[in-house]
Order: structure tokens, then C-alpha cells, then sequence
């Protein structure tokens, strides 16, 4: 390594994933539902993907991609919910990895909610 | 990209308690599961709370878990990991309250903690260069080098306002302006990783955790004073540490951090390993830099000091590992932050290795002027067995102790040396009620002894005499001329050994006398050991009353030195007893007594 450049190079490869091991009351918890049925459903996937983007996108210092376990609506796994402080919960249902995408630049970079996805927009009776 | 990243302690406490087998374990759980993908595994430094270990943190969600078995791991894989399910029967019990898991930062532990020394230890891969790259390292090395004049790198330490971590204190800018001052053809940059203070640990934690901050610290030193080579003094008894330091030095080298044309500015810098043999004195800076020279360890008079003449006769700077751990983030932070933090004269933080009568042995990081009442009652959680504190020993067989009455003392250099202890290195050992302060400032005369280098008499001979009262008193053969004549020797040895290690060698005499002086007189005067410690002062006696003549404290007897039949009340032969206390441990009604 002869520069300063290089040195940067290598910070910003390794950074977001650093970052990760932080502690911060700040941060968004976007958590995905990995039970037997959010797993059966595809959930899996649904987990990966966020992660990645999450640190592609360069937002570890703010967002947390974790797991949980059964949300209890197995007819609607894959679930994700999206909790930021001091906002109320979001849940986006039967998730897929591209419905996952649009969540991160819509919600996570954007800040408006993809109503489409939500629970509050089935049809659940 | 990984997902997740589990972490395990790779630090000396966590180490022993099995974190490798644990770590292993984990690999091949994770690789059952098909999560290797997704999942990484990483090797870090001291967390500091050893007392729990071996610690094992998952990142994103900062799942603390403690006493990890191998048998837990599995159960963790496949439900944590894998579902997502944290298995909170092994988790911090700190961290688990009736609404949730706590977060970390959170507990009493960390709350009051400021980490600056320590912020990569146990958070970073030390054998990963890019880990500490990624956390912004050696950013520091470059900013100095391309932007910065080397009186600027000394001034910001001066206007910082940081102290020798070793324990003396000396302000690390002076030293370094003193060695710049003087021209020289070679100059040299050393670091003291020689610890060797009975229950400290700092340094080899940040050593182990983190070594790329000591490298980089070292090479900002080299350019500030304008020396290419830099030697790293390291006790053997460390393997951990010195084999992590070797394979950082390596990846530096490759990196081109360290040798020739750093970063094309034309600066050259180089670090080696000199291994210490386990020589208490030296650590003490001219005795270290005579081992480097591959002399026997001895110290030599000052001045002319080491920034004078030091290393091979040139002018040398000699920091401590902790003190060069802050150097970086100084020069990312900028001066003001650091001296934003801590007391009017004692700037930043320091790390302390907590030890002893305390349920939270470990390694913690506070802001000077954090009272020792927060540190032994918040952080560490207070005395076991609802014991009542005694008093607190820092600087080890330099220091002193801190008694009862100064609890609420806010610790920096300056309120430390005035109550006649001082930082030290930073062991901080606490002791309750049933610690004997003679017993204890004869440990430490004992370590000196040991460890005195015999070059000049009053150290040699001196402590030794020390020594000998001191067996005395501790053995009911002392008069109250023994004791004024320990403290006469005490003044003289401080005023005319050769080195820090005699100068300083009574002061734990001093400091208990100062303040347990009832405790030494009981000793002499009536022949009592107020404690219960002092084996040749005790005697075991069996309350007829209470005895149900149950024969345990006989059968558990190493020395069948009890005598008694069933059902008739024992007694113990005084001559044969030789006071282990088994049979106090084991008797079930209270009868046995000490006194």
C-alpha cells in the first residue's frame, strides 16, 4: 500500500460490516421472522438479501437486520418488521428478496413506509 | 457478506477457560446447519468481564452470552442462529430483565465505561489488519504523516494533556518534545509491554485485542521525534500476546504501514520484539532498555535521561502499551476531545484490571476522576459474600492502599500519590474484612525481595530487612522498636535506592501503616491478628456447648489433630492443629471458632 487512497479503499470495504458490532439506541431494528414457518415460506432468503443490501447501502451504523421467532400469522410469512425508535411498527407480509429491495430503498433510504406490503393493507378479515 | 457475526473472546482469561475448543465447536455447528455463508465467526480480544468467561457476543442484535459451554453450543446454532430465537437461559443475567434483554451498554458494567484504550478489544479481530482499518486505523499514521509537522503531533499530545499509563504520570508530549529536541544520527521509539504488577492486565489485553493501535501509536511517536526504529519490550509469560503482536507487525509490513517510504511520504519506520525473561525490574526504563541492549537487567542512574541518552546511548522514548493505545484517537479526535475528558490534571480514562474480593474480576475502562466507590460497587459489582470492604490496592507493589475512608475519592494521578498510593499500572485489587493489611504489605515486601535486582544495597539488603520484621510481626515476636525502626528503613530505602523499584518498594509498608496502624499494634501488642489471617497469631477452639460431638470435623481433620468421641463434644490439640480451618468449613452447628 503506498496511499492514503488505498487505505481509505480497504476502510470502506470493511467498514459496514464492522459497524455491525455496535451498540445503538438509534438504530432501526429490521427483524424477520425465522420460524419453521417464516423458514418453509422462504424467509431465509428474505433474511440474506436485507442483510446484504443493508451493508451494500452503507447503513449498518443505523439499521440492525435480525431474526426473530414465530410472529404468530404463519399464513403470512415470510414477515419483516421494520422498527424504528420512536415510530410505531411496520410490518410488511409475504416477503420475497424483491419485495425485500424495494423496502430497503423505499423505507430504509427513503423513509416512506411501502404500504402495499403492510399488514394494515390485507385483506384480513 | 455475512449477516450475522459471532463473537468469542480470544483474550488470555477467556482462552483459558476453553474459548478455542468453543470456537471450534461453533465452526462446525454453524458449517451442520449450512449457515457458513451467512454466519462469521470471530476471534476477538478481551471483552472485560473475565469473571464470566468465555464470552461469546452475536452481532447484529448484541446477544451477550457468558460461560459458554461446548455443550450450549449447538442449542445456540440452531435456535439463535439459525431461528432467530435467543437463548436467553444463557445469557448475561445483567442483561435479562422481566421486559426484555437489556443492551450491553446498559448493564452497571459497561454504563459507566468510556473506552478509548480498549474500544477494539473485543470488538475487532486482532489478527485481521482490515478489521482495524475498517474501525478507522491507521487513519491517525496518515493524517500525521501528510498533514501534520512533528512539533504538531507534540503539541496536540501536550494540549491533550495525557499521562504516562504506566503509572507514574509523566506527561507523554514532554517526553516526547525532550527526545525530539536532542539531535542524534539514530533515535529510537520503545514501547514497555514488560507488565509485571501482581494482578494487572491491561496491557497484555490491548496487546492481544487490539496491537495494530500500539504499531500505529509507535510509528506517529517515530515521525514526531524523528526516529526510524522502534522496539517493543515483551514478557515472555505472554504467548498470546506476543504471537498476535508478530503476525500484526507481518501484516503491517506487507501493508507498507510499516517500513520503508510509509504511504510515499519518505518516512521509514520499523518495529521489532524484544522478549523480557520475567525480570520484575524491567520493566523499569533504563533496566528494560539495558535487557534490549542484551545486557543483564539492571538499572542505571538518571540522569542523563533516557530522552538524553537512552537505547544504545541514543535518545529514546519508552511509553507504555496503554498510553500509546490513546495516541490515535487523539490525533483523530483532536486534542480538546481528549482533555474534554477526566480531571482538572489527569486527562481521559484508564484502564483498570479489577481483582480480588470483588464479583466482577475483569478489566474495565473509566474516566479519571470515576470514584472508587462507582468502580468496586457499580462496575464491579461489589464485594461477594456481603463482605465489608476493607480498603483497595492499586499500583501493586508500588502503590498503596486506599481504605474505607477515602471510598468516595475521585481516582486521577494527583488524589491518588496524596493519599499515598498511586495509579500504578493499574491493578486495583480489592480486599474485605477478612484480608490482614500486614499480611498483605508482606506479600508485596516478599515480591520485591524476589524481584529486587541487587544492584544497589538499599534495596537489596533494605527490603529484605523489611521483610524480616515484618515476619516478625505477623508472627506475634515483634516490639513496638521493630515497627519504629520499619518505618525508619521504609524513609531511608525511598530516598536512596537506585530505581523506581526500590524508591517505591515501602510503599505499601507506608500506606498500611498510615492507615491500619491498630492493625500492626494489635500484631505486636496483643499478639492478635485482627483478620483472622496470621496463621502463628490463631488458634481453633470448639464451643462445648454447640458441639453435638457429630465427629465430622474429626473425619475432615488433615492432621487428626481432633480428638472426641460420638456424641460427646470434641476438642483440638493445639499442638498438632495446623490451622487449615477444614473443620471450620465443614461443622455444621457453628462451634468451631478462631480467635
Amino acid at each position: 500500500m503506498k496511499s492514503l487512497e488505498e487505505l481509505r479503499a480497504i476502510r470502506e470495504r470493511v467498514q459496514n460490516q464492522v459497524s455491525m458490532r455496535a451498540e445503538d439506541h438509534a438504530h432501526t431494528r429490521v427483524v424477520v421472522g425465522m420460524a419453521t414457518c417464516g423458514i418453509a415460506s422462504g424467509a431465509r432468503p428474505v433474511l440474506t438479501a436485507l442483510s446484504n443490501l443493508v451493508q451494500e447501502k452503507k447503513l449498518t451504523n443505523r439499521v440492525a437486520v435480525t431474526q426473530t421467532g414465530c410472529i404468530g400469522l404463519c399464513q403470512y410469512e415470510p414477515i419483516v418488521e421494520v422498527m424504528e425508535p420512536g415510530k410505531p411498527k411496520i410490518t410488511y407480509i409475504k416477503m420475497n428478496p424483491e419485495k425485500a429491495a424495494e423496502v430497503v430503498e423505499r423505507h430504509l433510504i427513503g423513509g416512506h413506509i411501502v404500504e402495499e406490503y403492510t399488514l394494515n393493507s390485507a385483506d384480513i378479515k | 457478506m455475512y449477516r450475522s457475526h459471532v463473537l468469542v473472546c480470544g483474550g488470555t482469561g477467556c482462552t483459558s477457560s476453553g474459548s478455542q475448543q468453543i470456537m471450534e465447536t461453533l465452526k462446525v455447528e454453524i458449517e451442520k446447519a449450512g449457515l457458513q455463508d451467512e454466519v462469521s465467526v470471530v476471534q476477538t480480544g478481551c471483552h472485560g468481564l473475565c469473571a464470566l468467561g468465555p464470552i461469546m457476543i452475536v452481532y447484529p442484535d448484541a446477544s451477550f452470552y457468558s460461560m459458554v459451554k461446548v455443550e450450549d453450543i449447538p442449542e445456540i446454532v440452531q435456535e439463535h442462529l439459525l431461528k432467530g430465537r435467543v437463548v436467553t437461559r444463557l445469557l448475561y443475567d445483567e442483561t435479562v430483565t422481566p421486559s426484555g434483554v437489556k443492551a450491553l451498554i446498559d448493564t452497571d458494567f459497561y454504563k459507566k465505561q468510556h473506552r478509548i484504550a480498549l474500544r477494539n478489544c473485543g470488538i475487532i479481530n486482532p489478527e485481521v489488519i482490515d478489521e482495524y482499518i475498517g474501525t478507522g486505523g491507521y487513519e491517525a499514521l496518515g493524517k500525521v504523516l501528510t498533514e501534520m509537522t512533528p512539533d504538531d503531533v507534540i503539541q496536540c499530545l501536550l494540549d491533550s494533556g495525557l499521562r504516562g499509563r504506566g503509572g507514574a504520570g509523566f506527561p507523554t508530549g514532554l517526553k516526547w518534545k525532550f527526545a525530539k529536541q536532542n539531535d542524534a544520527d539514530q533515535k529510537y521509539v520503545c514501547c514497555n509491554a514488560d507488565e509485571g504488577d501482581p494482578g494487572a492486565f491491561m496491557d497484555r489485553s490491548v496487546l492481544e485485542g487490539d496491537p495494530h493501535a500500539v504499531l500505529e501509536a509507535m510509528a506517529i511517536a517515530g515521525y514526531a521525534i524523528g526516529a526510524t526504529q522502534g522496539y517493543i519490550y515483551v514478557r515472555a509469560e505472554y504467548p498470546i500476546a506476543v504471537q498476535r503482536l508478530k503476525i500484526a507487525i507481518d501484516q503491517a509490513r506487507e501493508y507498507g504501514l510499516l517500513g520503508k517510504d510509509i504511504f510515499g511520504t519518505g518516512f521509514d519506520f520499523d518495529i521489532d520484539i524484544r522478549l523480557g525473561a520475567g525480570a520484575f525490574v524491567c520493566g523499569e526504563e533504563t533496566a528494560l532498555m539495558t535487557s534490549i541492549e542484551s545486557n543483564r537487567g539492571e538499572p542505571r542512574p538518571r540522569p542523563p535521561f533516557p530522552a538524553v541518552k537512552g537505547l544504545f546511548g541514543k535518545p529514546t522514548i519508552l511509553n507504555n502499551v496503554e498510553t500509546y493505545a490513546n495516541i490515535p484517537q487523539i490525533i483523530l479526535n483532536g486534542a480538546e476531545w481528549f482533555a474534554s475528558m477526566g480531571t482538572e490534571k489527569s486527562k481521559g480514562t484508564k484502564v483498570f484490571a479489577l481483582g480480588g474480593k470483588i464479583n466482577n474480576t475483569g478489566l474495565v475502562e473509566i474516566p479519571m476522576g470515576t470514584t472508587l466507590r462507582e468502580v468496586i460497587e457499580e462496575i464491579g459489582g461489589g464485594i461477594p459474600g456481603g463482605k465489608k470492604f476493607k480498603a483497595a490496592q492499586t499500583g501493586g507493589p508500588s502503590g498503596g492502599c486506599i481504605p474505607a475512608e477515602h471510598f468516595d475519592i475521585p481516582i486521577d494521578y494527583d488524589n491518588l500519590l496524596s493519599i499515598g498510593s498511586m495509579m500504578g499500572s493499574g491493578g486495583l485489587i480489592v480486599m474485605d474484612e477478612t484480608d490482614c493489611m500486614v499480611d498483605i504489605a508482606k506479600f508485596f515486601l516478599e515480591f520485591t525481595v524476589e524481584e529486587s535486582c541487587g544492584k544497589c544495597t538499599p534495596c537489596r539488603i533494605g527490603t529484605r530487612r523489611m521483610l524480616e520484621i515484618l515476619t516478625k510481626i505477623t508472627k506475634g515476636q515483634a516490639t513496638m522498636e521493630d515497627l519504629d525502626k520499619l518505618e525508619e528503613l521504609c524513609y531511608y530505602i525511598k530516598d536512596n535506592s537506585l530505581c523506581g523499584l526500590g524508591q517505591t518498594a515501602p510503599n505499601p509498608v507506608l500506606s498500611t501503616l498510615r492507615f491500619f496502624r491498630d492493625e500492626y499494634e494489635a500484631h505486636i501488642k496483643e499478639k492478635r491478628c485482627p483478620a483472622g489471617v496470621c496463621k502463628a497469631l490463631l488458634s481453633y477452639h470448639i464451643d462445648p456447648d454447640k458441639c453435638k460431638g457429630c465427629t465430622l470435623c474429626a473425619r475432615n481433620c488433615p492432621n487428626n489433630a481432633i480428638i472426641g468421641s460420638v456424641k460427646n463434644p470434641h476438642i483440638i490439640d493445639a499442638d498438632k492443629c495446623i490451622k487449615c480451618g477444614a473443620c471450620m468449613e465443614k461443622c455444621k452447628f457453628g462451634a468451631i471458632y478462631k480467635q
